[in-house]
């Protein structure tokens, strides 16, 4: 048994119908506690006041934009290498997803940066770097769009999502050494909690799992739709052969 | 190899080829920017280094779809993937040809251009070395991006949109490198990052761009 | 040095046109093949030059030791005719194109521009790249579109020439070159089959249903 077994589309698809059957119910538990204790069952900030609670959305999106990212440079590795469909396809879910937490992540940051900082956008490195990150997804989602060969149009973005990672971490680097921001360090890292208020930690905490799971609900949803789309494709194609 | 930078460079300056074209435009966003922002000398000393690159990173850009298209529309490309050069040294010669024909013309006319955009007398040197070694990454990002696009028809377009996210890196460190030698800061931080850059694209791009080529072609 | 391919299947667009396709092909000899548009000649020889993997099947011949010719010249206009064959007949690491031009009959139009010859003085300067490529195995894609009588006779001389000094070429071509001692290889029977009447499994897609 290993795991490449479910690079299988067919196998792929019974396995992923049953894991669905069961996140989607905990993905709509988690995302309905963490926000609603986040909005409403959290004491306003001291220095904020309430538009801090905008971090149970802000957070777990921003975190996702970066990570979804992640995801699909090894899904693209995985078919560059061994030539799974199912890992193509599913760099070709993320991406849509990745780009929507990537926006929103930049709106809810707008959100809370206007009665902050007092203005909606600053070219401050962090947000800088989210802006090009969108683009990246904009330029992979087009190419994507661009190719009419599925193999092709695979191959293709893969090559682009790694050249992209290398100069999206470039990028990183170069806006970091081009301005210092106004953006507070990482409200969160591994192990520590010294940044978040303990009344804040938990639905924090909770509202990423829910979006960690919404993101790997719609990926598996959207992979599950690409691969129901090739089975058309194949279909039609032997159809035509016959 | 020689022999096929050689031809480029001859179809480049022939008629059609649009050698100078690139240039021509760097002048024409040049003279536009002032139209633009005003008349006024010391603002336009202040955003002189950002324009120039700016503008320079956009006259590339400009050529960059010819670089494959031509070839494939015609089957030359076929060809030279039949032919006993590696694929890899095909795509290097074509981005030194890109260079030579609309990077170079740009490093040399740059200081003219700075004089119609007041940059400071100390950002002169700067700004044509910070070009001479920053533009030759220009040229090889965007084979790269002229060889994921080379079959697509409309790929002119996409081809902004995948290249241009590509330039940011080199984009922030020349113009920080003509913005601080402008005012006589140290520049040694940006200048070897960016030339960094052009290594590292120089050296390991022409593996992917030949990898793009030959998923194209097939 | 034989030709020899042996159960070779190809693809075009994600989808097998030929499969089980098998002929050697010796040093001397020359091989038409016909078939319907559509049957997947020209798909077979780019697979056969290098330029596409195959589906399935083997070939004995590197792709180095083939020179390809397409339905396009890959010609510049803007090059003459001297120009365009130097260049290519220096990426072939050959140089010399005299031979070429005068075999080709194109010595008077030496240092005429590409743009300004007709359909089938390009066509001629097309094939006179194969002479200067220096390649045992021709491939050879509708070679004669727009050549006149004469051309077509020059070049199934050309082709004799070829295959009398050890060469051996690889024909896709509808009409008759003159050239009676080729054998004849109809791809009519190796068209693709489904995967469910016995055609080649796993060829792409197969693994969605």
């Amino acid at each position: 048994m290993s795991i490449w077994k479910y690079a299988n589309p067919v196998l792929f698809m019974k396995t992923s119908g049953g894991i669905l059957r069961v996140l989607v119910p905990v993905t709509a538990v988690l995302m309905v506690t963490g926000l609603m204790w986040g909005f409403f069952f959290t004491p306003p900030e001291m220095k904020q006041g309430s538009t801090v609670k905008i971090i149970f959305l802000h957070v777990p999106t921003a975190m996702l934009g970066i990570n979804a990212w992640l995801m699909m440079l090894v899904a693209s590795l995985i078919w560059l290498i061994r030539r799974h469909h199912v890992s193509a396809l599913a760099a070709k879910a993320a991406a849509p997803v990745g780009a929507t937490m990537t926006l929103a992540a930049l709106i809810t940051g707008a959100i809370w940066g206007e009665p902050m900082w007092g203005t909606w956008w600053a070219w401050d490195p962090r947000l800088t770097s989210f802006l090009i990150l969108f683009l990246f997804y904009l330029g992979y989602m087009a190419l994507w769009e661009a190719i009419d060969d599925p193999d092709t149009a695979a191959d293709l973005t893969s090559v682009l999502c790694l050249v992209g990672s290398v100069f999206a971490i470039l990028s990183r680097y170069a806006v970091n050494f081009w301005n210092q921001g106004l953006h507070q360090g990482p409200s969160l890292t591994i192990a520590q909690k010294q940044h978040v208020a303990d009344a804040y930690w938990y639905p924090l905490m909770i509202s990423i799992g829910g979006f960690l799971c919404f993101f790997v609900v719609m990926v598996l949803l959207r992979t599950r739709t690409e691969i129901r789309a090739r089975r058309l494709k194949a279909l039609l194609a032997r159809e035509r052969m016959a | 190899m020689i022999a096929l930078l050689a031809r480029d460079l001859k179809l480049a300056l022939r008629a059609g080829g649009g050698f100078g074209l690139g240039l021509a435009f760097f002048l024409i966003v040049i003279v536009l920017v002032p139209l633009g922002v005003g008349p006024e000398g010391a603002l336009l000393s202040r955003i002189a280094p950002g324009i120039l690159w700016v503008a320079a990173l956009l006259a590339c850009l400009l050529s960059l779809d010819r670089i494959f298209a031509l070839d494939y529309e015609d089957g030359s490309l076929d060809l030279l993937a039949t032919a006993p050069i590696p694929l890899e040294g095909v795509v290097t010669m074509k981005a030194l040809a890109h260079w030579l024909t609309t990077g170079l013309p740009l490093v040399l006319a740059s200081p003219v251009l700075g004089l119609l955009m007041n940059l400071p007398a100390a950002g002169y040197g700067w700004l044509v070395l910070s070009l001479a070694l920053g533009t030759p990454a220009l040229s090889v990002i965007g084979t790269f991006g002229a060889a994921l696009t080379v079959g697509l028809k409309r790929g002119g377009l996409l081809l902004s949109l995948l290249v241009l996210p590509l330039y940011v890196p080199t984009l922030i460190f020349g113009a920080e490198v003509v913005k601080r030698g402008a005012v006589g800061q140290a520049v040694e931080t940006p200048l070897l990052l960016m030339a960094g850059i052009t290594a590292g694209a120089a050296a390991l791009l022409p593996f992917a761009s030949a990898g793009a080529l030959r998923i194209n072609l097939r | 040095m034989d030709l020899t391919v042996t159960d070779l299947a190809v693809a075009r667009g994600g989808l097998p046109v030929l499969e089980g396709v098998s002929f050697t092909l010796s040093p001397g000899r020359a091989l038409v093949l016909r078939g319907p548009n559509g049957i997947g000649k020209t798909t077979l020889l780019r697979t056969l030059a290098g330029l596409q993997p195959p589906l399935a099947g083997q070939m004995s011949l590197p792709p180095e030791a083939i020179a390809y010719a397409s339905h396009s010249d890959g010609l510049k206009a803007t090059l003459t005719v001297t120009e365009n064959l130097t260049f290519w007949a220096r990426v072939f690491g050959t140089g010399e194109i005299g031979a070429a031009l005068e075999t080709m009959n194109l010595t008077q139009l030496a240092d005429r521009h590409a743009q300004n010859l007709s359909a089938g003085q390009k066509r001629r300067l097309g094939l006179a790249r194969l002479l200067v490529a220096g390649r045992p195995v021709w491939m050879l894609d509708e070679p004669t579109v727009s050549l006149d009588v004469d051309s077509v006779a020059l070049f199934a001389g050309v082709i004799r020439r070829h295959l009398a000094q050890g060469g051996s070429a690889l024909i896709a071509t509808h009409i008759d070159l003159g050239l009676p001692e080729a054998e004849v290889l109809d791809l009519g029977p190796f068209k693709a089959r489904a995967p469910g009447q016995g055609g080649l499994q796993g060829a792409f897609d197969e693994a969605f249903l």
